[in-house]
Formats: structure tokens, sequence, C-alpha cells
């Protein structure tokens, strides 16, 4: 029989890759931020691969250093510089690519592709757009083009109107009817969004959304709270064919952003004609926005009551979601959607993980999928921790299970927040606390919260009716249901031990059969330790004695349709394992888990540089993370990978099945950290630096001992369980005092006080001291230059350092918030060798095999050591792109056996170009909160600013971190007392600079004093108009105030909100000024900012 | 009351699970579906005769069951097998739930096995017989009943499946049964309903949601029994004829076939699925039993024509070779892009065409849903496709 159309398949006209694109650049995401994480790297990665594989060259601009994307061997030109139109445009005049790919650098590198081209550059240099033009990016993202769109292939929108100003903001309201939500166009994440009940919240909200919006525009839309929400993710080829990957199902409704929802794919309650509906919409979609290629997300809502379905948004790129469905169904949309935007089409991609099949299907899945957000409400203080429309989650993590209540289980464990599940682990509220009193628990499960599960499952627990929940939540009743069969076997479990009463020998009554459901319900050992009042070891111990064991089952694209080759497992409990352990040398690396503040990207980087390294020295690299917006969690970063969460039991798991010859836990942060004694205790080989020397650096007196030992410097310090003796120890030392508990870690609840009555203070309302956790007190060394050092010692008792660094910030300011500058410009060159000398002497006593990062400080000519962690930090990465060295790797080799002489690292890199690191924060997400910098971490990522010139360095840093330096206008300055004399100069110099200063009392008259021109404004307290009335009637570009004052009533709170909510540039350190100064004077004498690709610095290097 | 059940394959592997529906003991075909939606339209299937159907996805029963939602009469599956059944379903349109469901048809709904290992074995080893009994739960009997078990190969199922008389189909429902013995006269058959065109649609287990989709096309439908005569067709005067769906051995029928043979060229001629492999037999070509069969709603299939990919729903466990069909007037229409294996053909002389998949859908994608105005296109100039 012979094929009809063009001939038989085999000779069937191909339409393979596009022969005219050579050059390729990709627009990254910039800095982690809230609702634009990791999972850009994640794609941008598998983006720049795919494109490589195809022989194009690729030019990659992204301004955030702890990205794979930017390592220097994955594209062939790499600008580590801001993500800017002009910045762009730079790089496109010198690059001069074929096309611009915008659909994989998330909301960034889309806003930004669109701005560069409309400027019309594109046409000027003959550059395409491939995958979405401008056109489809418009039409998509503007709210009004993209109803009309919908309209226009029937389907229906929420009611809305787009209103340019309040009163039509109010109008539109009176007109839709309350509640309305507000949505402000171009914005991340539902930035500046929120729903409103009233008249009052509207105004509120929308004034917010206004000034939020890049087109100052809002929409406010009808209402369709409580509606379920479903989420599709698709894909297109040129030839239109279209497929979609995966259905996620939220299991908040509709009112919570999806970014803040748990959600669950595959969707779960809808039936096959209700899902193909959705999915005709989803095709209809792409045709009519004219996506074409590559992946798009569309938004639903589903009326419960009667399946009445309404379009909410479509994303025409690679998102948040697109990394949760690669993950969670083992299809990798980005690299697909490179090749099908260089003209490949998708039955002519092979699927990767079954290899005989292509890409032109649709993934089916034989397991449940929970994706779990992570907050960080703790380190916003102000903040309420309430949930809606605009995301304020850090971080996630994913679980797979065979069952719903697998997933969600072990999910919650591997959220990091000290819960084992999701009750019945010991950290249940008690039953007589205020928060467990009928009425403040149905507050608690009515209005959305970062802790709401937990409070429905407590709800269930006291004996509310799933319909009772549903009505107040509006969660699906089949998730409650669920949920209500986790907590009816919880009290089946602890039904030996009433009223908290043990009863002897509880575990041994627990039969197999109870042991398997509750395994196979995602209990951990540690929930059914609890319930029968063992501990873990004795459960895990007692499971193995009834042959309950853990199988591992795989990520197939297929549900087990065809042989899968990629060996990417999860846990559960079923009869068949599919592990495939290897003889092999083969060595475990432990990752982050999910994002939150502290723990980012940067850790993410450093366990994928180790699995580069292992895959380098031909050892079999297996990789445990629970993390889906992370390289670490594709599939074709490891040999193997396994996404479960970071616990001692799933490791444990892991090491009984692969039997590694040693486990990596120093690059992933302090999740895999805490794991390491547990994890040696039993009986699993940690490679590298002995987790002792983990121990010695963090225990007090250890440190102590060891700082008299190498004779070295640490501040003055003492300990106190009491008020008094916090007192006594602050008068023997002198104020100001670094305060903090030592059970926290990350610098919570860490703060520097200034007298008696702030200690005082502290000690009674802050934290509880007592004898098992004493408060240590520090003595501050104010305005002391920082000093972060990375190092890495090998076996042979050699040490390098990798990196110096200054901080620009004064220490107290936590490091990870801290710019600082890699080399260091203000130390003395004999300071340096004390530095370096002192760090070889840590690395070699600790017995430091790997990484190694220390915290100094200078004041007056003397060093201090104020922290030592022989373990990767967070400036690893950074510290690599500065140097051209892949420190990580170097470290993993280390870690191997090879010696840094045996890796050819013997000299230090003192590059003749700068690095500046810059921090960037998540404030305007949470109104109320003082943007203000302390010891306590509260950035969300981080940029890099490089260039030959100090001051230009700088400028990027402030550029790419989203601060827009003023060239020319007024400078607002008020400082604190204490940096009066420190300020006049740099007052000076701006006013040298062409900008006109104005100044509150006290630092007025000083700097006229002082001879420096410039104008009075009132004090917020004093009169008006004042300097809040001057900031946002414009007449202020640029605020330096250092002031303390802190609480919403201060004036310099009222600045500090005032500068970030209207955008502008704001300094609160002198160091910072100083550096601003030299920033703005660079751009003063650049007319354009030139762009260099790290390729370049490590050449001339 | 769940109760201890075992399903024991021909070749001795024994899975332990549980019922959430029925009880006894049943023989029977094991297939697998990696549809993640759709259960209910599964389960009413008539493909599925003689076959005991295991879900690949884990959780099912989430959102019940409906009076819409059905292919047929009755549920159709020998037994249902599942990882986790949902005894608490969630949807605005379920009426109950699918344990009351299948217990009302007196068909057993087992939980609780490792379905991902029944696949892989399935997959590996090809399709078996199994027995599942909460009777007898002893593995070596079980295997042996599950060895004597007749199974699918050279069995005719759609004599079980095929319409006892002849109904018109109206209105989305059977409206009346209609005598088709004798002296036929077709202006009494073809009152009342709304439509263009006339087809006969020759019932080897027809799903519903084909004749849902050929009435919405504007046909006046007319559904008769597997074995009716091609004269009796004819004496119809219909302006198409449908070859339906249906379950087993294609080979077993070759009274349809025979059917087929006189048909062709006297009408235009759609077949899906058994439908299909009963053209294909007609134009000469053999079928054969493929190694565990495509049952899912992912399946892509080109069109060769266009050379587009369609996402396609699935259920046959048989496939037409391409290579015993050497009539140069019969073209290859679709190709199967998983394992290349043939899914459509049509001759260039004579008005007909099919398909080896489900452009009905009912449960999967709407992608090959074009097929149905290709069929009106027919109808319409009574020509072979261009």
């Amino acid at each position: 029989m012979q094929p009809t159309g063009h001939g038989r398949e085999e000779t069937a006209s191909k339409m393979p890759k596009r022969t005219d694109l050579k050059k390729i650049m990709i627009i990254g995401s910039g800095p982690i931020i809230i609702s634009q994480a990791c999972e850009f790297d994640y794609s941008g990665t598998q983006a720049v691969k795919a494109l490589k594989e195809e022989g194009m060259e690729v030019v990659l601009v992204n301004s955030n250093p702890a990205t794979i994307m930017t390592d220097p061997e994955m594209a062939d030109r790499t600008y580590v510089e801001p993500i800017t139109p002009e910045v762009v445009i730079e790089v496109l005049k010198a690059e001069r690519p074929d096309a611009i790919l915008p659909t994989l650098g998330g909301q960034t590198g889309l806003n930004t592709a669109l701005q560069v081209a409309e400027t019309g550059v594109l046409e000027r240099l003959g550059i395409e757009m491939i995958a979405a033009t401008p056109e489809v990016i418009k039409k998509a993202e503007s709210r009004e083009l993209f109803r009309e769109a919908m309209e226009n292939i029937g389907l229906r929108v929420p009611d809305s109107d787009i209103c340019r100003g309040m009163d039509a903001v109010l109008k539109s309201a009176e007109r839709i009817g309350y509640p309305v939500v507000v949505r402000p166009a171009f914005t991340l994440g539902g930035t500046g969004g929120g729903v409103a009940y009233n008249r009052e919240d509207l105004e509120r909200i929308a004034a917010h959304g206004l000034s939020a919006s890049l087109t100052h525009e809002v929409m406010i839309e009808e209402s369709v709270l409580g509606w379920k929400e479903f989420e599709l993710e698709v894909m297109r080829d040129r030839k239109d064919n279209v497929v979609i990957i995966c259905s996620i199902e939220n299991l908040d409704p509709m009112g919570i952003h999806t970014g803040d929802s748990i959600t669950v794919a595959p969707a779960q309650t809808l039936t096959d004609r209700e899902y193909q509906v959705m999915r005709d919409a989803s095709i209809a979609i792409m045709r009519e926005i004219g996506v074409e290629t590559g992946g798009s997300n569309v938004q639903f809502a589903i009326n419960p009551a009667n399946g009445e379905l309404v379009v909410i948004e479509m994303n025409p790129r690679v998102s948040r979601s697109s990394a949760l469905a690669s993950k969670a169904t083992g299809f990798p949309i980005a690299k697909m959607a490179a090749k099908l935007a260089i003209g490949y089409t998708l039955d002519e991609l092979p699927n990767d993980i079954t290899q005989e099949t292509m890409a032109s299907f649709e993934p089916t899945i034989d397991y449940c999928v929970v994706k779990v957000p992570r907050w960080a409400f703790e380190k916003f203080p102000g903040a309420e921790d309430v949930l809606t429309t605009s995301m304020k989650s850090v971080g996630e993590t994913m679980a797979i299970g065979r069952t719903f209540k697998e997933a969600l289980q072990k999910g919650l464990r591997g959220l990091e927040i000290g819960r084992a599940g999701l009750l019945g682990d010991g950290k249940d509220p008690d039953p007589e606390s205020a928060e467990m009193s009928p009425e403040r628990l149905r507050s608690l499960i009515a209005v959305p919260n970062s802790q709401r599960i937990f409070w429905v499952a407590q709800g269930l627990k006291s004996g509310m009716s799933i319909e009772d929940i549903h009505r107040l939540t509006a969660i699906d009743p089949w998730f409650l249901f669920n949920i209500q069969q986790i907590v009816s076997f919880s009290g089946e479990l602890e039904q030996h031990r009433p009223w908290g009463q043990l009863q002897n020998n509880v575990l041994a009554k627990l039969d197999k059969s109870q042991m398997r459901r509750a395994k196979q319900m995602g209990f951990s050992d540690r929930q059914i330790a609890h319930a029968a009042g063992s501990d873990e070891d004795s459960v895990r111990g007692r499971r193995k004695e009834l042959g309950i064991e853990h199988t591992y089952k795989l990520v197939d694209t297929c549900a087990a349709e065809f042989e899968a080759y990629t060996p990417y497992f999860y846990s559960t409990y079923e009869t068949e394992d599919e592990c495939r352990a290897t003889e092999k040398r083969k060595v475990m690396i432990l990752g982050g888990g999910p994002n939150r503040i502290g723990q980012g990207i940067e850790f993410d980087y450093c366990c994928v540089h180790a699995s580069f390294a292992l895959k380098e020295m031909g050892i079999e690299s297996i990789m445990v993370n629970s993390n889906p917006e992370t390289v670490s969690t594709d599939y074709d970063t490891s040999d193997k990978l396994y996404f479960e969460p970071l616990t001692k039991e799933d490791v444990l798991n892991i090491i009984d099945s692969e039997k590694p010859e040693g486990l990596i836990v120093q690059f992933g942060g302090q999740t895999p950290l805490n794991l390491a004694v547990p994890l040696e205790q039993a009986g699993a080989p940690i490679l590298g630096t002995p987790p002792d020397a983990i121990d010695r650096a963090e225990d007090r007196d250890r440190f102590c001992e060891l700082l008299n030992l190498l004779d070295l410097r640490q501040p003055d310090n003492g300990t106190a369980t009491s008020v008094d003796q916090a007192l006594a120890v602050a008068q023997r030392i002198g104020y100001p005092v670094v305060v903090r508990p030592s059970y926290v870690l990350g610098g919570r609840a860490m703060e520097i006080v200034y007298d008696d009555a702030s200690l005082k203070r502290y000690m009674t309302t802050a934290v509880e001291a007592s004898p098992d956790h004493p408060i240590l007190i520090d003595k501050f060394l104010e305005d002391a230059v920082e000093v972060d050092v990375d190092a890495v010692g090998d076996n042979t008792g050699a040490c390098v350092v990798a990196g110096i660094m200054e901080h620009i910030e004064q220490a107290g300011v936590h490091s990870g918030d801290s710019a600082c500058v890699l080399p260091p410009h203000n130390l003395t060159p004999e300071m340096i060798q004390e530095i370096k000398q002192a760090t070889y002497a840590l690395a070699k006593e600790l017995g430091v095999r790997g990484l190694m990062n220390v915290q100094y400080a200078v004041k007056d000519g003397l060093l201090y050591l104020l922290e030592v962690n022989p373990r990767a930090s967070r400036t690893v990465p950074f510290v690599s792109k500065a140097t051209g060295i892949p420190w990580a790797k170097v470290a993993t080799k280390v870690m191997m056996g090879l010696s840094l002489a045996d890796q050819g690292i013997t000299t230090e890199v003192f590059p003749e170009h700068y690095s500046v690191k810059e921090a960037v924060f998540p404030f305007v997400r949470f109104s109320g909160v003082d943007p203000w910098l302390g010891p306590e971490m509260r950035s969300t990522g981080e940029v890099m600013g490089i260039d030959r010139d100090l001051g230009l360095a700088f400028a990027k840093s402030q550029l790419g971190a989203g601060q827009k330096l003023p060239t020319k206008g007024t400078l607002f300055i008020s400082v604190k007392d204490a940096d009066k004399a420190a300020a006049a100069p740099i007052a000076a110099i701006f006013h040298r600079l062409g900008f006109d200063i104005m100044a509150t009392t006290g630092t007025h008259a000083f700097l006229t004093g002082q001879g420096i021109d410039c104008q009075h404004v009132f004090k917020v307290s004093e009169a008006r108009p004042h300097v809040v009335d001057a900031m946002v009637n414009g007449k202020i570009d640029l605020v330096i105030n250092t002031t303390e004052g802190k609480g919403p009533a201060s004036d310099a709170y009222q600045i500090r909100r005032t500068a970030l909510d209207r955008g502008l540039a704001y300094i609160t350190t002198l160091a910072a000024a100083r550096a601003t100064a030299q920033a703005v004077e660079a751009l003063l004498k650049n007319d354009t900012i030139t762009v260099t690709p790290l390729q370049d610095y490590y050449g001339a290097a | 009351m769940a109760l201890d059940a075992l399903l024991v394959l021909e070749d001795g592997t024994a899975f332990e699970c549980r019922t959430f529906a029925g009880s006894g003991e049943v023989a029977a075909e094991v297939c697998f579906n990696t549809a993640m939606t759709g259960y209910q339209e599964a389960i009413t299937d008539p493909s599925y005769k003689g076959q005991m159907l295991a879900m690949t996805y884990p959780l099912i029963g989430n959102y019940g069951t409906n009076a819409e939602d059905v292919e047929s009469r009755a549920v159709q599956v020998s037994a249902f097998l599942v990882k986790e059944y949902q005894e608490f379903p969630s949807n605005f349109r379920s009426s109950q739930s699918l344990g009351e469901y299948l217990e009302d048809a007196g068909v057993m709904g087992v939980e609780g096995l490792d379905t991902r290992a029944l696949t892989r074995h399935l997959r590996i080893r090809g399709a078996m017989k199994g027995v599942l009994s909460t009777q007898d739960l002893d593995p070596a009997s079980l295997q042996a009943k599950a060895q004597a078990s007749p199974g699918l190969v050279g069995i005719d199922l759609v004599k079980e499946v095929t319409c006892q008389s002849a109904y018109r189909w109206i209105d989305g429902k059977i409206e009346r049964e209609v005598e088709l013995s004798g002296e036929i006269d077709p202006n009494a058959l073809w009152t009342g309903g709304q439509g263009d065109y006339r087809v006969v649609c020759l019932d080897c287990g027809i799903k519903y949601n084909i004749l849902r989709r050929l009435e919405e096309r504007g046909n006046k439908l007319l559904v008769v029994p597997a074995k009716t005569p091609a004269e009796a067709i004819v004496a119809c005067q219909p302006d198409g004829i449908f070859l339906s769906n249906g379950p087993g051995d294609p080979s077993a029928v070759t009274y349809v076939v025979d059917t087929v043979k006189d048909l062709m060229g006297r009408s235009p001629i759609f077949g899906i699925c058994l439908g299909h492999q009963m053209i294909g037999q007609a134009l000469g070509g053999k079928t054969f039993k493929l190694k565990f069969g495509h049952r899912g709603a992912n399946q892509p299939v080109m069109d060769l024509a266009t050379e587009k990919v369609e996402i396609t729903s699935q259920n046959h466990g048989f496939c037409v070779d391409s290579e015993t069909i050497d009539d140069p007037q019969v073209v290859m229409t679709h190709l199967n892009l998983n394992d290349r294996t043939l899914e459509g053909l049509t001759h260039k002389q004579v008005p007909m065409f099919c398909v080896q998949y489900h452009p009905e859908a009912a449960p999967g994608p709407h992608d090959a849903d074009y097929l149905f105005d290709r069929f009106q296109e027919m109808m319409r100039s009574k020509q072979p496709l261009a």
C-alpha cells in the first residue's frame, strides 16, 4: 500500500531547522525575585544547550551571576549586564545576532525584548524576533487586546474594564459590582493587584496597581473568587501542531495567585468532556494569539456549580508553571521550545526519555504531583500573612506519589518548615490553644494564609465537616475528602495513645497492613514515631522488619507504555521497584530543597557544578532534590535524579538502594548540612570536610577555642540567659552590641542594640532566653568594613583563596543583603595578606576538604573574625563568575581526592576588572514593611555588575537590581549625627556633578556650615510641605537617608517606603552613598554603557 | 465491604488487590489504558468486551459517573482495575459514584494493585489472559483457569455487543426499533429526525459518541445489527454507510468483511477502528495482534496528506498489516508516529475511507473531528477522496 500525500513518510518533505539562523540572542530573567526564580535559569540553560546542540552561536544577556546559563562555557558570548532595553540594544549592536528568542527569560525577558523591538532597532539591524513577535506578546499581555481576542473565538473572560486613573476605576467597580479584582497590566506575579471588597479596599489597591503598572493601567475585573482554577501547558510548532503537555489543578481556588496555591497535576476533578473543552480552548487561544512556536501557559477558571468556563490569562512564553509541568511529566518544555523556535516541528524531535517515540504526543502520567509554595512572612514583620492575587511565596517544593495523599504529605515534609507531614508529627497546635478555638480556627481556615493546609487538617480533626470547610474555603471537596482520609488514618495510628498516655510497646502493635497503609498515604517515619511514642530510627527498624520497603518508580512521560531511558525516579510504596543501581563509582549530591530567603539558586548552582565535576571524573552523579524550579532537577543534569524530599528518611532510603561511595552535603545550603550529622550517625559516608568541623565553627565555645588556638581576634562577646546577665555583658563590652538567639541561623531575630532600654526590650519581647537557649551578645564593630572570603582547602592541607569580597554596606548588614566588590579596593596589601593567612590557618585547622567561607571585619587596621562556614557559600557563583574559575567544580574534585595542585590551581586570581554584587529585595510586595537593611537577610536574589571601571561596575549592579541611578536632578540627603562629617564630602561630589541638594534641618545646617549649597525641606514630623510631599511631587531624584528611625511613624520609614513605592533610587548607608557617587560620576563620563562578555574578561586575564 | 481479591495472569504473575465493587470471578484478557480522564466512557465502550481494563492513572473515580458520558447501554469491561479508588466523587454532573455504578452493573472493580507494574509486565511480555477472583485466592489455581480461558484470538465478540434489532437514533438517543426483514420501505424507515443524509451504521459495538457526532453533522441515522446483509442495507437507500468500532479479533468477524465487500462502491463508506479493520480485510489485507495494543488518548497520528500531527484516542489490540494490501488503488492516509503502524486508508476509485483510531474521542482529544466533515463531503460528492 502506498501512502498518500507527498510520498512515503520517510520521504515526506521534512521541515528541518532554519538554515538562515546562525546566531541567536537569549535574554535571561535577571535576579531572583518573587515570581521569577530559578525556573528561568532552568529554561534558559535548556535553551542554550539545545541551540548549541544545533550548531547555533548563542549570545546571552543575564545580570544574575548565580545562574548556570551564565557559565562561560554555556553560551558563546555571555553578557552579565543589566537587563534593560538600552543595554540589550548595545549588545545587539555589538553582536548582530540573526534573531532574538524572547520567550525563555520570564516576564523580564519578554518585556525587555518588547521594549527593544518598539525602538525599531531590530528592523534597522535586520534582527528577527522568533517564537513570539511583538504583536503576539502585546496581544497576550494587554488585557484589552486579550479580551478582544478571546471574544473572537467565542471564549468568555471575566467582565472587566481597563482603567487609566482612579475615577475610571471607581466607575468600573460600580458597574461590575464588588468584589472586584484589580490587575495591573505588564507586571510580574500580579504585583500591585488584589481583591477589593469595598470602595476603600479598591482605592488603596488600585493606587498601588496604577503606579506599579508599566503602562499605568489597571484592569478592574469581575471576581470569580472561589471558582476552580486550572492551567494547561501548551506547545505549538510552526506546522501548527499543538499538544498539551500537562494539566494542573489548583487546590486553592481563584483569588489566590497560582504561585501561592498548592497545585496538583494532572487535573483531578474534571471529566473527560470538561477537560476536552479546556483543551480545545487552549489550542484555539494558542492559534488566535498567534504564538508561532514554543510553550505557553493558559489559565482557566471553572464555576464548580455548573462547569462554566472563563479564560483568566495566557502567558506566551515559558513560565514557572512550564518548569513545574516539565518536572511533573519529564517533557523538557524549554528545550523543545528552543528547537521549535529555530524551525523544527514536534514530529521531528525525539522524546529523550523514551528515545524511540517523538515529541509530538501528549505526556500521560501514572502518579500524582503536588506543588507546595514556600513563604517567608517571618522575614517581613509588618507584612500580613494573607494570600491574595499578588504572589508572595519565595519558593516551592514538588512531590510525586502514587496517590494525592502520598504526594501531599511528601510535599509538606519537603517544605523545610519543620513539619514531617500534614499532621500528627508533634507540631500540631495544642487543642487548648487560642488558635484552636472554634472561631479562631474557622477564620484561619477561611482567610487564605501560608499555613492554611495545616489548619484545614486541624479543622477536620476537630470534627468540622467537609461541607463546612468547603463553604469556608471553596477548596474542592475531592481534595478535602483525601485530606480527611489522612486525618482519619492519623487518628487510627494514634489510637494506642489515648490522652497522650503511651501504652507499652505501641510500635510492636502496628501490623504490616497498617504500616503499609501509612506509608502509602505518605506518612513519614517521624509521623509514625510520634503516633507510636517512639523515635524515627525505631520506626524505620520496625518497618523493615515488617518488610515494608520503599520502591522507586520512573517518571517516563508515557505511563510505562514505552521503555524509558532516563533515570528520573520518585519513591512510593508499591510492589515493583524500578531502581537501576549500577556497579559504577557513584556519588550522591543533596540539593537545597525549596528556595527561601538565604537559600536559593546559589546553592543549586553549586550542586549542579558538583554533578558536572563528577561527570568529568567519570563518576556517576546522583542528584537528590525537591525543587522543581532548578537546573539540578533537570533530568539530564546528573546521571540519576531522585525527586525526593530532603529528609533523613528519604535520603537514607536512596542510600539503601544506590549505595553510593559518598555524599556531598556541603553544597546545597542549610538543608543538607542539617542532615550531615544524622546521616553520618546512620553510617552514610559524608565526603569532604568532616561534619565535626561544622560543629567547631558553629558551637560558640568550640569556636572560641579555635580562635585562641590560631591566635585570631573576634569582637568581644558573651552569652546571657536573663535580662540582668545581658545588661552585664553589654556593660562589659560596651554598646552597640549585636544580639541573637543561639538556636537560629541565617540572621533570624538578630538585632543591633544601642542602649539598655533596647536591650531590655529585645530580651523580654523579641526572644525567649533560657538556659538551653542563651542569647549571644557580640560587640558591634561600628563602621567596620566587612569582608567575605571564599576558599578551597584540599587533603594536602593546601588552601587557595578563591575570592576576597569587600562589602559596600558596613558590618551589621547581613552579608547576603550587602553589596560587595571583588577585588577589594579599600584594603591595604598587608591586610589582604593577613586575611589570606588567617584563611589558610582556618582551613588547615578545620581540615577543610572543599569550600569554606569566612567573614571578617576590618576596623581601625585590625582584622576580626566574625564567622567561618566550612561549606559552599552564597557567594561561590559570584566569585566563580568574577574570576573565571568554577570553584564549586574545583572543590568537588578536591572532595573526590584530587589536590588543588593536581588540578593546577595553585595561584590566586586577582582580576583586573571589578565585579560588584548587589542584592535584590522583595519589599515592594509587602506593603507596610520597612525596607531597612539589617542583620537579618531579606533579599531574594542578586545581580552582578562587571566592568574595568569600579564606578561603572557599581552603576551596572544598581541598574541590574532595578535601581535606576539619576545623573541629574535633586539629591535628598538626611543622615544621622554620627554620619554627618562623612556625608559632607559625598554631598559635595553630587553638587560638583550638578545635582541640587535638599536636606532636612540638621543635615541642612551641617552641610551649609561646610559650604555646600543646599535647600531646606521639612521632616514629615515637622510641617508641610515636607520631604515625602516633595518625593511624591517628583521633586526628588535620589535619596540618601541613614537615619535610624524604625516603625511606620518614623520619618525614616516614611521616606524609605515612599522611595520604594515611587521607584526612586534610595540609599541607606554612607558606604553605598559613596559608591553611588562614584557610579553616577562614571555614568556621566560615558554616554552609553559599555558591554563586554565574560569570555573577553577571562581571555584578557 | 471491600473483599480481598487476586488477579493472576496466565504466566502466573499475581497482583493482590481488594474490591470496591462487586465480587466473584472473571476471566478475560487484561489490558491497560493510559488516558488520565474518561473512565466512564472507557468502561462503557463495547470495544472492551472480553477484556478487563486497568487504568494507568492511579486515582480513579474522582468525578463519579453521570447519565451522559456513556458510550453504550451497559458497562462492557469484564472488570475494572485501579490503583486507588476515589469513593468521594466531586463534580457538578456526578450522579453516582463509580463504585455504585459498577456494583449496579454487576461488574467487579478492584483497587490497590500496582497498576504500573502490571502495565510494564504487559508491555514487556505482551497481552495476556488473566483471572480476577474474590472466591479463589490460590495463585496456581487461578493461573490454570487463566490459561484455560478462551481469550480473544479467533473469537467473534461482535455478536455479544451488536444490537439485536435495528434502531433509529434521533436527538441523541435510541428513538425506535425498526424491523429490517422482508420488504423495506425507505420512506417509513427514515421518517423522523433531521438531516441531509441518510446513514446506515453497521453496529459491531458502536460507541454512542460516533452516533452523536454523525447526527450533529446533519445526518439521519439507522443503526443495524452486524449481521445485516449488504442487500438489506442497500435496500434502505442510504447516502452513506458507517462501519463501527467493536471488540475482539477482526479476523473472526468474516461475515462483516463479506458485507463490506458487497457494499464497496455502492455508497460512500466511513469506518472507524474495527470498521477500518473490516475494510482492510475486504481490500485483501490481513490483521495481526499487537503486542499489547494501543489504548489511550495521547497517540500521535500523522495525516500524510497534510503532514500534520493529530493527537488521537485509540483502543485497539489488532491492526491491519499495511504490507498485506497490494492493491495499488489503496493508499495509506494516516500513520501512527509511535510504532509506525497503519492508522488510516482510502481507495483511489471507491468513495471509502477509514481510520484505526477514534475521531469521535470520548474519551480523548478532538483533533481528528474533521474526519466527520470528510464523510459529509464524500456523501455530497459521491467521489473518492482527492
